[in-house]
């Protein structure tokens, strides 16, 4: 009850001290977080939360590039908290008065359904399947499944070369699912890091999922791997929320979208993923 | 069938310089067999492209925990483990009791259903009962993986408190009744006090268990030691990292665990020395709960 | 309750994995821990010492960080087995002090009177061990052996996270996949492991009202 009060204080002063700034200042351009008091109808979950000052939202804590607990400030740091952070910013809420909630494969429809997150923004990809108990706004990334190997290899090119070969994955994620479509033998572990000792003794020929982590991976041990093919898959990465929830929504696809505009978007790229990985044009959010 | 040495005469010069040999040889291979590993972890190797990697004990694979940052994570997920473990211990001994009451009731539908509720409860892995909480419940992280380790743990507490309970000889529970106490009483003034003392160092025992299985709760995302070494924090540095953080964790389990059966120990040496023996008084305490609850059954058998 | 019925056969698939773990892991804990157990009251004190710190080692490490050893440091050392092997050296090892002690116990709840006897009609440690105190301590022993094995038919779901399909690993692919029936999908699992495990903890009621004899 105490930190509420203590966060609604600070929302208040921020929005305060965003409003002399618009009477003084005028408006510029800088995308900062209190820009201007967002105002919304009331009853709607844009209300609600602005009204609280915080927002929780579900991430990776141990995904590179996305979603990782930096242990150096004990908040997580990737793509997907500058997503999160974008949109917690259009709500008038400061980057403190987010609770990140670590999200685990098996946690996230749960924690969306029974209310314990806001939003989830989480590498994670939109299927028909999720949609029943959830739904997403954006995609706001597009990955999709790839291939990583030890440097020398030049037998594996291409997803068709996997089929009867033992491949790493992590259990309880699509790409898992994907291998055994294609016929290869997957091998699950719980952690991506986990499996790179295999790769390099040869338990596994490939380490297989969505291009995105596997560029994460070659980067932090470089040289010895490499990313081959084209992605075989398309993983279109969508923020999670409650079911019915159609006005937050459509609300957040609109973030996503002036995001795009605004260059905050690439901005949020270039900081985190972009490091290794090119800027792609962001998908069109997939209003349904 | 305490003193193991009935088995064996004391063995005399000849077998005393025998069994010294064989014990020189044995540490010798051991001790060789400890170095062979620690060369081959320390050797460099190969990797593809090219690449050398260095040896497990390089200082470039341990460099990070010069960063009080890491040690302030590592910090962190023990006190994580602990806040769990400790929460769930003072929870897993109050349901113990509880379970121990219904579980030895004398009203037949009190009794039977706390018979099939604590059967379900030992025969669930941990893993699984945390996620279910989680989802069905939705009491968070935290609540899922202290409330899963409190009833599983309580079950197997309540099942130690009840063979303790039955242990007693009768004559206890008759001399409380016909002093004029009630039978609730009688349970928790006279039996209680004598079957949890004598419980305790089985208790304890459970307790380390239980401390261990806190590891589990990696599975739906709380954060303690195991979580944050070796999946957030190998993440965020790197698999190069991954061996020497194991070490860490390892060294940190076994200098905590160890701590609490060396207490363990000490609390059954010291339980042990005066007061009430039990039959064949065990000197390790896990197998004291299998030899109070062999003795226990055997005594309701005899009654009914 | 469909998605358990449509993918049953996945189910069917990692539940065989468990009881392949279960099986191999408790017959080599079985031998490991009758083997720890004898070492504790053998003659020889370094075999004695031997058994304390492997007990202690043992007991006092997380599964998972046992797990982490036998699929990662084990291959890294030049073991190369199948990973379902190696789960099964780590959980064989993990499980063989908790054998150790219940064999223990068993052979403690035999009245010393029975050894001074065998010992004055000349009988030396490995005859009297073996002809006199192990069969009576059998009786007392099996009851708690159960219960280990129900502890490692739970313990085996740790191995999931190790390269190894088992039961436990396909509730979660399937959890994954079925995003909206995650219970639905998790009681299957519980209900494979109850199969298992309640029948296990009946017999071991039973065995203990039956066979022990009191004294």
């Amino acid at each position: 009850m105490k930190r509420m009060r203590i966060a609604l204080v600070a929302a208040a002063a921020a929005s305060a001290l965003a409003l002399a700034g618009c009477a003084t200042g005028g408006g510029e351009a800088e995308p900062t977080e209190e820009e201007a008091a967002p105002t919304f109808e009331a009853g709607t979950t844009m209300a609600e939360l602005a009204e609280a000052g915080e927002i929780t939202v579900g991430t990776k804590f141990d995904q590179p590039l996305f979603g990782l607990l930096d242990p150096n400030t004990n908040t997580p740091v990737g793509f997907d908290v500058e997503i999160a952070k974008i949109i917690a910013g259009e709500l008038g809420i400061s980057e403190d008065n987010i609770n990140w909630v670590e999200s685990v494969s098996a946690n996230r429809e749960p924690f969306i359904e029974n209310g314990e997150v806001d939003i989830v923004v989480a590498t994670y990809t939109i299927n028909d399947k999720r949609k029943e108990v959830v739904s997403f706004a954006g995609p706001y990334y597009m990955a999709g499944q790839s291939i990583l190997v030890l440097a020398d290899n030049e037998d594996i090119t291409s997803e068709e070369d996997l089929v009867g070969q033992p491949v790493c994955s992590v259990t309880g994620s699509t790409p898992a699912q994907k291998l055994t479509e294609i016929g290869a033998v997957p091998l699950l572990t719980d952690t991506y890091t986990n499996c790179l000792e295999p790769l390099r003794s040869g338990e596994v020929v490939a380490v297989s999922t969505d291009n995105v982590i596997l560029a994460g991976l070659a980067a932090q041990n470089e040289g010895e791997f490499k990313v081959v093919g084209e992605p075989f898959t398309e993983e279109p990465y969508g923020i999670g929320l409650a079911l019915d929830d159609t006005e937050f929504r459509m609300w957040i696809n609109d973030v996503l979208e002036a995001s795009y505009e605004d260059g905050s978007y690439e901005e949020a790229w270039n900081s985190t993923a972009g490091t290794v990985l090119p800027f792609v044009e962001p998908p069109a959010p997939d209003r349904y | 069938m305490t003193g193991a040495n009935v088995l064996f005469d004391a063995p005399g010069p000849r077998a005393r310089r025998r069994s010294l040999i064989v014990s020189i040889i044995a540490g010798t291979l051991i001790l060789a067999g400890i170095v062979w590993v620690l060369l081959i972890l320390a050797a460099p190797r190969e990797s593809s492209g090219g690449l050398v990697l260095p040896g497990q004990f390089d200082p470039t694979r341990w460099d990070i925990y010069a960063n009080p940052a890491i040690w302030a994570a590592i910090g962190g997920g023990v006190v994580r483990t602990l806040q769990a473990a400790l929460v769930a211990a003072v929870l897993a001994i109050l349901l113990g009791v509880v379970f121990s009451l219904l579980r030895s009731s004398h009203i037949a539908w009190i009794r039977i259903p706390t018979a099939v509720v604590l059967e379900f409860i030992r025969g669930m892995p941990v893993l699984l009962m945390m996620l279910f909480i989680l989802l069905v419940a939705s009491t968070g992280q935290y609540w899922a993986v202290v409330s899963a380790l409190a009833l599983y743990n309580g079950a197997i507490i309540g099942e130690a408190l009840r063979a303790g309970l039955a242990s007693l000889p009768r004559g206890q529970r008759e001399a409380a009744l016909s002093v004029g106490m009630r039978e609730m009483q009688s349970k928790f003034l006279i039996e209680f006090p004598q079957a949890f003392r004598q419980m305790l160092p089985i208790i304890v025992a459970q307790l380390v268990v239980l401390l261990k299985d806190t590891a589990l709760g990696f599975i739906v995302g709380y954060n303690e030691l195991i979580r944050t070494t070796m999946y957030n924090l190998a993440a965020f540095v790197g698999n190069r990292y991954l061996f020497s953080l194991f070490f860490v964790t390892l060294v940190i389990y076994l200098i905590i665990n160890l701590t609490l059966s060396w207490f363990a120990r000490w609390l059954s040496r010291r339980t042990a020395s005066g007061g009430r023996k039990a039959k064949g008084k065990p000197i390790d305490p896990t197998q004291g709960l299998l030899v109070v609850q062999a003795s226990a059954a055997a005594q309701e058998g005899r009654q009914g | 309750m469909d998605v358990v019925i449509d993918n049953l056969p996945r189910y069917l698939d990692g539940f065989s994995k468990t009881l392949i773990l279960l099986a191999a892991s408790g017959v080599i804990a079985l031998i490991l821990g009758t083997l720890i157990a004898a070492m504790r009251i053998s003659p020889i004190p370094s075999l004695r010492w031997f058994a304390t710190v492997y007990t202690e080692l043992a007991r006092n490490t997380p599964l998972t960080l046992v797990l982490f050893f036998c699929a990662f440091i084990l291959p890294y050392l030049g073991v190369r087995f199948d990973y379902m092997i190696l789960a099964i050296i780590g959980l064989s090892y993990y499980t063989s002090p908790f054998v150790a002690e219940a064999l223990r116990s068993g052979v403690n709840g035999v009245p010393v009177g029975q050894a001074e006897a065998a010992r004055s009609l000349g009988f030396g440690f490995s005859q009297s061990v073996s002809l006199i105190i192990l069969p009576q301590a059998f009786r007392m022993t099996v009851p708690p052996l159960i219960n280990v094995f129900i502890a490692l038919t739970k313990n085996t779901s740790v191995a999931g996270g190790f390269f190894v399909a088992e039961l436990f690993t396909i509730g979660k692919e399937l959890a994954n996949a079925n995003g909206q029936a995650v219970i639905a999908v998790l009681l299957g699992v519980a209900t494979f492991y109850l199969i298992i495990t309640v029948p296990l903890g009946l017999l071991a009621v039973q065995l203990e009202k039956k066979w022990v004899v009191a004294r």
